[in-house]
């Protein structure tokens, strides 16, 4: 195995966020799985949406692409597709995924593409300067809804839970080992697995704050009557405690990505296939024409 | 003596009118003759008219004939509507079982024949309509074996007993026609017996796209370009591909451009309005030099428009669709021969240029059959562009600099899972090395290197097709299915001693100016020919500096597919003596 180092990880470019936002915590978490797993940065392909959140991609020494807003998961996908043998991993925020993007988050978790996927999920629009997002509380107050957020939030474990997906799991920015820990178990899964990060907006979200969270949530990873195992249990666990929890919540064993259920899909990758196709077989396709 | 004969059928659909024209049409292929069919159809599962002609010729035709020689209606609907395209005492046959009448105005020769009735004593309603084929063999005097070997053939897999109550209804509609005394009614030319291909514009743009290399494909269903995603999806899983129906446009078009970017060839197909969804995908792929390849199968729009008719409006969106400026090839092919041509061709463009290819396709390309001699495979060779060597990756010292700005504005890639290649690709703007960048002079140079890419394409010698234009006072510009009727126009505008000829811009964008200026130098009148009622490649044809005061238009826009007959009245009515 190749020596992976965190500083293989590094760009020479200064990241722009806001001090104490939550997506450092994630990033730092990504870079040092990576280097645990000893996973070269060429092999890796990270794919950003557009949200302080896509700038991941930015600050990372992998290959990235930073691509439309709310398309972070097909763009994965045809990568994914592309060159299988590649680590793919969508990185976002709770607009790319579940406003613009949810169409194709609810379409990916049922695919169940071979992605991981980590929302950094701060329950407002940072880049845009402090709307309320899909999962925003209800009542917040926000330049765009100056009365109060009227919209009930989306649910987005129990959403990911009922559309099928087979790993699912939520971190908490500051909580730097679990995180890791839960990023792991998603790269070493097969199929679409998706962690969804309570990741502080520290600039425009005055309610869901590090305190708050401190406070609030459950940790499900240390509740040792919880298994990650039954679908049913998990949705209800997330819901009792209005997905105020971290830790790994569902976890299927039998999971068979996309790209393994395709059928007759290239096994290596297609980017470096011999892609000319044969004179007798093409006179063999076009004879079903005569 | 005509040189063509036209053979419709008609009734309600879901009635089976298309496969049954694809037999007539097939067997006449097998036999010999060249054949354009073409369909009439609503946006209807079941119920609602539809017909299908099959023209038949000695030499190639692309374009609807004005008249019908013989028509089968199974439904009074289609007696209605299409009986007028009989000259008098031309045979309608119809199924006794409607109790037929003609309008008052129409002489066509009513023939009854006991289409239901004669399916239902072979013990299958479903082989109605071979009936009406077998009689049509007699019309015609086509060898009746020909027809039953194809039906055996085509519902072998059925059993001996399909197949054989289908060799039946030939036989039994012959038969009725013989005892009419109507047998050998039309003598049809001595057909050129040689192999042929009766494909559409979309199966031959599938089959181009899978043999320049294209192994995934990601589309959202939509007429008149589903057949491309369909055709595909039946053949990848040989090749290790695969073909994803995805939840939209938009996701179709990223799916291709994260795929393109890891180093794979792919494509999406689709029409109108998922086209204008693709819109901000295809500038992410421009600024961020991504290949993709996007075919856009016209029908009329805006917005829903009419999905299953004829239009070709959508040039501007094509090459200035979306925010920004950004880069995009535009190609368009006319013929199914072309459309493989360009299904190949897209991808070593988009590989060598960096940028979107779009295909721009038409309805009657995409799903009209056509007789194709052959597709010549070995005239293409696959190029996939700049690709930074690895061991050039492995002297870099620094950052490998993937947007590095180069004399001919093309700078090598580095595709993901090559060591030390690592970069980001961004539609946001960015510096040389893929870093976000808003330098004013960074801006200015990124731009100016994206545009000066595609310069050498302005002369690209495949970007034109000119026909008989050195004396021609006449020149009809076309581009697209119309190309057909444009040809069949000229030929018999030169029969008529009018010095006619003709150029297909097969390249949209960029235009052409300087090949198109040389072919259309000599003429004393260019006429414009398309089906847009704003004159779009006229318009593009302005921007490019092109238009002059020889310059006419032939705006067609009812949802048909332009016929020679108006291009022919155009063209004399464009005097061509008054102003010189
Ligand atoms: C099509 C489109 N619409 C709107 C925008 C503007 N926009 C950029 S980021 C963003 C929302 C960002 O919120 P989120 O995804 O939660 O990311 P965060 O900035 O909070 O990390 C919006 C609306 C855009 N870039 N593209
Ligand atoms: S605005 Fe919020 S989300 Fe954006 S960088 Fe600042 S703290 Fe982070």
């Amino acid at each position: 195995m190749e020596t992976v180092t965190l500083q293989d990880y590094k760009t020479s470019e200064k990241s722009w966020w806001c001090p104490g936002c939550g997506d450092f915590g994630v990033l730092a978490a990504l870079q040092k799985t990576l280097v645990k797993l000893g996973i070269p940065p060429h092999r890796v392909a990270i794919v950003a949406g557009i949200g302080c959140s896509g700038k991941m991609g930015n600050y990372i020494n992998s290959y990235n692409i930073h691509v439309v807003h709310g398309r972070t998961l097909p763009s994965a996908l045809g990568v994914k597709l592309a060159n299988r043998d590649l680590l793919v991993i969508a990185a976002g925020g709770d607009g790319d995924g579940f406003a613009i993007g949810m169409n194709h988050f609810v379409h990916a978790v049922r695919r169940n593409i071979g992605v991981k996927y980590i929302v950094m999920d701060n329950h407002i629009y940072g880049l845009t300067k402090g709307q309320n997002s899909p999962t925003s509380d209800q009542g917040q107050k926000v330049k765009a809804a100056p009365f109060g957020n009227v919209e009930s939030p989306v649910r987005p474990l129990s959403l990911a839970l009922t559309a099928g997906a087979t790993y699912v799991a939520q971190g908490f920015s500051s909580n730097q080992a679990q995180l890791a820990r839960l990023i792991e178990g998603a790269i070493a899964h097969p199929g679409f697995a998706f962690v969804n990060v309570l990741s502080p907006c520290v600039t425009y979200n005055k309610i869901n704050t590090y305190d708050f969270y401190k406070q609030m949530l459950y940790d499900l990873d240390a509740d040792k009557d919880y298994l990650p195992d039954s679908r049913g249990r998990a949705i209800s666990a997330v819901l009792e405690r209005e997905e105020l929890v971290t830790g790994l919540i569902y976890h299927d064993p039998g999971s068979v990505a996309y790209e393994d259920a395709l059928p007759g899909f290239s096994q290596e990758p297609l980017a470096g296939r011999d892609i000319t196709l044969g004179e007798a077989e093409f006179e063999e396709l076009l004879a079903s024409y005569r | 003596m005509p040189t063509s004969f036209a053979w419709m059928i008609g009734g309600d659909q879901g009635e089976g009118i298309d496969a049954t024209g694809d037999v007539f049409g097939r067997v006449l292929s097998r036999l010999g003759y060249c054949i354009y069919g073409y369909r009439h159809f609503s946006s209807r599962i079941k119920g609602g008219h539809t017909n299908f002609t099959v023209r038949i010729a000695r030499e190639k035709v692309l374009a609807p004939q004005a008249n019908v020689e013989v028509l089968v209606a199974l439904t009074q609907e289609t007696i209605d509507r299409n009986c007028h395209l009989l000259a008098p005492g031309a045979p309608l046959l119809a199924d006794s079982q409607l109790k037929p009448t003609l309008p008052e105005a129409c002489r066509a020769q009513l023939v009854e024949i006991p289409l239901t009735q004669i399916a239902r004593e072979i013990g299958a309603p479903v082989v109605r309509n071979m009936v009406a084929v077998g009689a049509s063999t007699a019309l015609f005097g086509l060898p009746l074996e020909a027809f039953a070997a194809y039906a055996r053939e085509k519902f072998a897999r059925k059993g001996e007993t399909v197949a054989g109550q289908n060799v039946e209804a030939l036989q039994r509609g012959r038969a009725f026609i013989e005892e009419l005394g109507m047998a050998g009614r039309f003598s049809l030319p001595e057909p050129a017996p040689r192999e042929r291909y009766l494909m559409t514009g979309n199966d031959s743009l599938a089959l181009g796209a899978l043999a320049g290399g294209c192994r995934i494909m990601a589309a959202y269903p939509i007429t008149p370009a589903t057949d491309i995603m369909e055709g595909l999806a039946g053949l990848f899983p040989r090749f290790g591909g695969a073909v994803c129906q995805m939840e939209d446009e938009l996701a179709a078009i990223t799916l291709v451009i994260g795929a393109n970017y890891a180093g794979a060839r792919a494509m999406t197909a689709t029409s109108g309005p998922g086209f204008s969804l693709m819109q901000e995908g295809i500038g992410l792929a421009s600024m961020a030099e991504i290949p993709a390849v996007v075919v856009d199968t016209q029908r009329v729009g805006p917005s829903t428009g009419m999905p299953t008719k004829n239009e070709q409006s959508d040039l501007m969106a094509a090459v200035f669709g979306g925010h920004g400026e950004g880069q995009r090839i535009v190609m368009a092919p006319g013929t199914a021969e072309q459309a493989f041509a360009d299904g190949f061709e897209a991808f070593n463009l988009a590989d060598r240029y960096q940028c979107p290819v779009i295909i721009l396709s038409d309805l009657a390309l995409a799903q009209w059959l056509q007789s194709v001699e052959d597709l010549p495979l070995k005239q293409h060779r696959i190029d996939r562009g700049a690709i930074v060597a690895q061991e050039e990756l492995d002297r870099l010292t620094g950052e490998f600099e993937r947007y590095r700005v180069t004399e001919d504005g093309i700078s090598p890639r580095a595709l993901p899972g090559m060591p030390k290649g690592q970069f980001l690709a961004t539609g946001v703007e960015h510096a040389s090395s893929g870093k976000v960048s808003e330098a004013p002079q960074n801006r200015v140079s990124q731009v100016e290197k994206r545009s000066r890419k595609l310069a050498p394409l302005r002369t690209r010698p495949e970007a034109i097709e000119a026909r008989q234009v050195d004396d021609a006072e006449v020149v009809v510009v076309c581009f697209g299915s119309i190309v057909g009727a444009v040809d069949e126009a000229v030929e018999r505008l030169r029969q008529a001693g009018v010095r006619a000829g003709r150029v297909q811009v097969r390249q949209l964008w960029p235009m052409p100016d300087l090949p198109l200026t040389g072919a259309l130098s000599g003429a004393a009148k260019v006429l414009v020919a398309e089906q847009n009622a704003t004159g779009e490649l006229r318009q593009l044809m302005r921007i490019a500096g092109l238009e002059d005061s020889r310059y006419r238009s032939l705006l067609h826009f009812d949802g048909t597919l332009l016929s020679p007959e108006r291009v022919v009245a155009a063209v004399q009515a464009m005097s061509v003596k008054e102003e010189v």
